[in-house]
């Protein structure tokens, strides 16, 4: 068995307020191998982005990592100095912004930005600047001719294109995305999740997806993660969540938030309430006041990580020793 | 999942019998449209002359046109935003206009609204045309009438003033009738009626206490307080999270049934037109390219344009293989000093010789509808019910 190209434990960021410490991200373990596809889902708020960019260490003030390690080829990330970061930062691992709008220099042309970008982490000649770059661009599918477009006459599709293209400038083992098609509309989007995938099967790089919207990477993705107020509340292969119904009551929640296309018209609900307060967060499990499936003991014990089959979930309902009190429930008969 | 009475008290345009509808309402509110007790004066406004063509149409346009000339004083380029465009909504429908960034939908949300003039052709709301509206308090009866809620709820309310101020100010400027304890009480109704409960205390609220969805009830609650018959909603929820999306849309259904209002809901996502939407409109390069009772068009879509917006809607229960069939990226066109023809002929596997040519119009495809495309063949027969065989609807 290989071994893991990034190993995240217990990671937990805090972001630095006058009166709380907010946890943002709760003690996430995560392990990514070589060429390894996952995505992350949940709501805003939920932590994803901000682990995403601790695991990049992009953090800045007022979030700070408060404990954990992020193993990264090797080496614990969080330990680096800047001095060393740089010669891992966007050679072995790039990161894709959500808004290539603003991600993007406005004033200067995308051959100048991969220029920077190349300069930045890399002694290469202005001919080999310049190959690279337009490389690149065709890689993404976009014609070399736009190296000196400006980002306002691209449209939202090649601009996101474009940012995936400064991504692979070197070969990075691994490229993070924070919802790069939210801005996208759905002809488009599934334009470009088509190519990110067939990119990452022919570079061989491993992917960590963002995205609120499950539906996007349910195709694409080896596994998923279901975030919820800092924690990971599943995670597992992401054909087996959607070909079973998920495992937590908040992954079936997201699931079935929102209208399918095909098949009967059914009422929806989404997911009533809000995540909670992450500066008083419940005592108990996190889901339990907007949890449709909730018992009386979910507010009290705060459940860990079960493992059931490939995937594990952090669900009372699946802790093993808890009888599902109030009503009978469709996946408690499978407990031993 | 409740069967909507109420529903069937739209005005039949043709073919709307056929398409019944279920439960895009959540909270079970049954009553019949008006019976709790926010029945509405209906034309109380200045226009109560009798000139309402009340049973059939609320609002049509006719040949609308929005050009931009693109440039400088002596550019030629013409940007065709929209072209030509000829709709109709009629009382307390929903009607889903459909189509990618750049189709010209947003364009057309802003004619509505008066924020553009027409480059060419008319609109008629209630029997008036709007050029007819020139003096000050038609222009405020009119923006009364049709108020648009934005996309963006985090930079369409104004962050230094509680919530109710937005609601404050349009029931001083447009409802000049209220008191201030009428204006109250008509602010905790609107309140209410957007599921912004408690509404004492949500009144109270600054934006920035709020989340995304209470944000936009409170855009609706804006356009609520002035008793439109219209409302113009850019993108209402592509802003929010996927998990409370469906609250959103559950309240339009809503407010359609309980404030008797008819919203054209502007999205690119098709799923959602399908949940809330009576009748769907798909723009294509400022054109309309087809039109049809939602089922329809979605169960036997007729435009190759409005198939492949169809087939690009993720469905996560959906076993698929990735990374199939199209190859289309997505890039939508700039219409500058089009030629006639086509405008979907560059992505289109269908087209033939004429679409290069010739510019399709609309012509029927079934009962109530119409899709513009020279390839596209007419359902074989027309009196077959519109009702299509995926639907489970009984």
């Amino acid at each position: 068995m290989p071994s893991p190209l990034l190993e995240v434990r217990g990671l937990s960021v805090d972001y630095i307020t006058e009166t709380a410490n907010v946890r943002a991200v709760d003690s996430v373990d995560l392990d990514l191998m070589p060429g390894e596809f996952l995505g992350i889902v949940g709501e805003s708020g939920c932590g994803k982005s901000t682990l995403v960019f601790a695991i990049a260490q992009l953090l800045f003030p007022p979030a700070e990592i408060a404990a954990g390690s992020v193993t990264f080829q090797g080496k614990d990330m969080v330990q680096l100095s800047d001095a060393e970061l740089r010669h891992v930062r966007w050679r072995d691992y790039s990161v894709v912004m959500q808004s290539a709008m603003n991600a993007l220099n406005p004033m200067k042309s995308i051959a100048a930005q991969f220029k920077d970008t190349l300069q930045a982490h890399s002694t290469m000649t202005k001919a080999e600047i310049r190959e690279r770059s337009a490389e690149v661009l065709r890689v993404v599918g976009i014609d070399p001719a736009h190296l000196d477009s400006y980002p306002h006459q691209l449209s939202g599709g090649m601009r996101q294109r474009a940012m995936i293209a400064m991504a692979l400038l070197f070969t990075p083992q691994l490229v993070l995305m924070d919802e790069p098609t939210s801005a996208l509309d759905v002809v488009a989007q599934r334009s470009l999740m088509n190519q990110v995938k067939e990119l990452q099967q022919k570079l061989g790089f491993a992917l960590i997806f963002v995205t609120h919207d499950m539906s996007v990477v349910s195709h694409y993705s080896d596994r998923l993660m279901v975030m919820y107020a800092g924690q990971v509340a599943e995670l597992g292969p992401t054909r087996a969540m959607f070909e079973h119904p998920p495992l937590h009551p908040y992954s079936k929640g997201l699931l079935d938030a929102f209208p399918s296309i095909r098949g009967p018209r059914r009422a929806l609900t989404g997911i009533p309430g809000t995540p909670p307060d992450l500066a008083r967060p419940p005592a108990g499990c996190r889901f339990e006041p907007r949890c449709p499936e909730a018992m009386p003991q979910c507010a009290e014990r705060a459940p860990d990580l079960y493992t059931v089959g490939p995937s594990q979930v952090r669900c009372l309902l699946h802790a093993g020793d808890v009888s599902p009190a109030p009503r009978p429930d469709p996946l408690a008969v499978q407990q031993p | 999942m409740s069967e909507l009475p109420g529903r069937e008290q739209v005005p039949p345009g043709p073919g709307h019998a056929g398409v019944p509808r279920t439960g895009a309402i959540g909270g079970g509110n049954g009553a019949a449209p008006g019976g709790d007790g926010v029945a509405m004066p209906a034309l109380a406004v200045h226009r109560a002359d009798g000139s309402e063509p009340e049973d059939g149409v609320l609002l049509e346009t006719e040949g609308l046109t929005r050009h931009f000339q693109l440039g400088g004083l002596f550019s030629q380029r013409t940007l065709h935003a929209v072209d030509d465009l000829t709709i109709t909504i009629r009382p307390r429908e929903i009607v889903a206009l459909v189509g990618e960034s750049g189709s010209g939908k947003s364009t057309v949300a802003r004619l509505l609204a008066r924020l553009y003039k027409p480059s060419r052709g008319s609109i008629v709301f209630r029997g008036r045309p709007l050029q007819s509206l020139r003096s000050r308090r038609d222009v405020l009866w009119y923006r009364s009438q049709v108020p648009m809620v934005f996309q963006d709820p985090y930079s369409s309310i104004n962050p230094v003033f509680r919530v109710s101020h937005g609601v404050a100010r349009n029931l001083r400027l447009h409802r000049r009738e209220l008191n201030a304890r009428g204006r109250r009480d008509e602010m905790l109704r609107v309140f209410d009626a957007v599921g912004l409960t408690p509404a004492t205390e949500m009144l109270h609220k600054f934006p920035y206490e709020m989340s995304g969805g209470q944000r936009q009830r409170v855009g609706f609650a804006q356009a609520l307080a002035l008793r439109p018959r219209l409302i113009l909603a850019d993108e209402p929820v592509s802003m929010l999270d996927v998990s409370i999306r469906a609250g959103l849309l559950n309240l339009m259904a809503e407010l359609r049934e309980r404030e008797q209002v008819s919203i054209l809901y502007i999205t690119h996502d098709l799923a959602s037109a399908r949940y809330v939407a009576d009748r769907v409109l798909v723009m294509y390069g400022g054109h309309l390219v087809e039109s049809g009772p939602t089922e329809v068009v979605l169960a036997r879509p007729k435009h190759p344009y409005t198939q492949l917006l169809l087939s690009a809607v993720p469905d996560p229960r959906e076993i698929v293989a990735l990374a199939a069939e199209s190859q289309d990226a997505g890039e939508p066109p700039k219409v500058i000093n089009p030629s006639e023809g086509c405008r979907f002929r560059r992505r289109c596997p269908m087209a033939v010789e004429e679409c290069h040519r010739v510019t399709p119009r609309l012509r029927p495809m079934g009962p109530a509808h119409e899709a513009a495309c020279h390839v596209a063949t007419p359902d074989t027969d027309p009196a077959a019910p519109p009702e299509p065989a995926t639907s489970s609807h009984d």
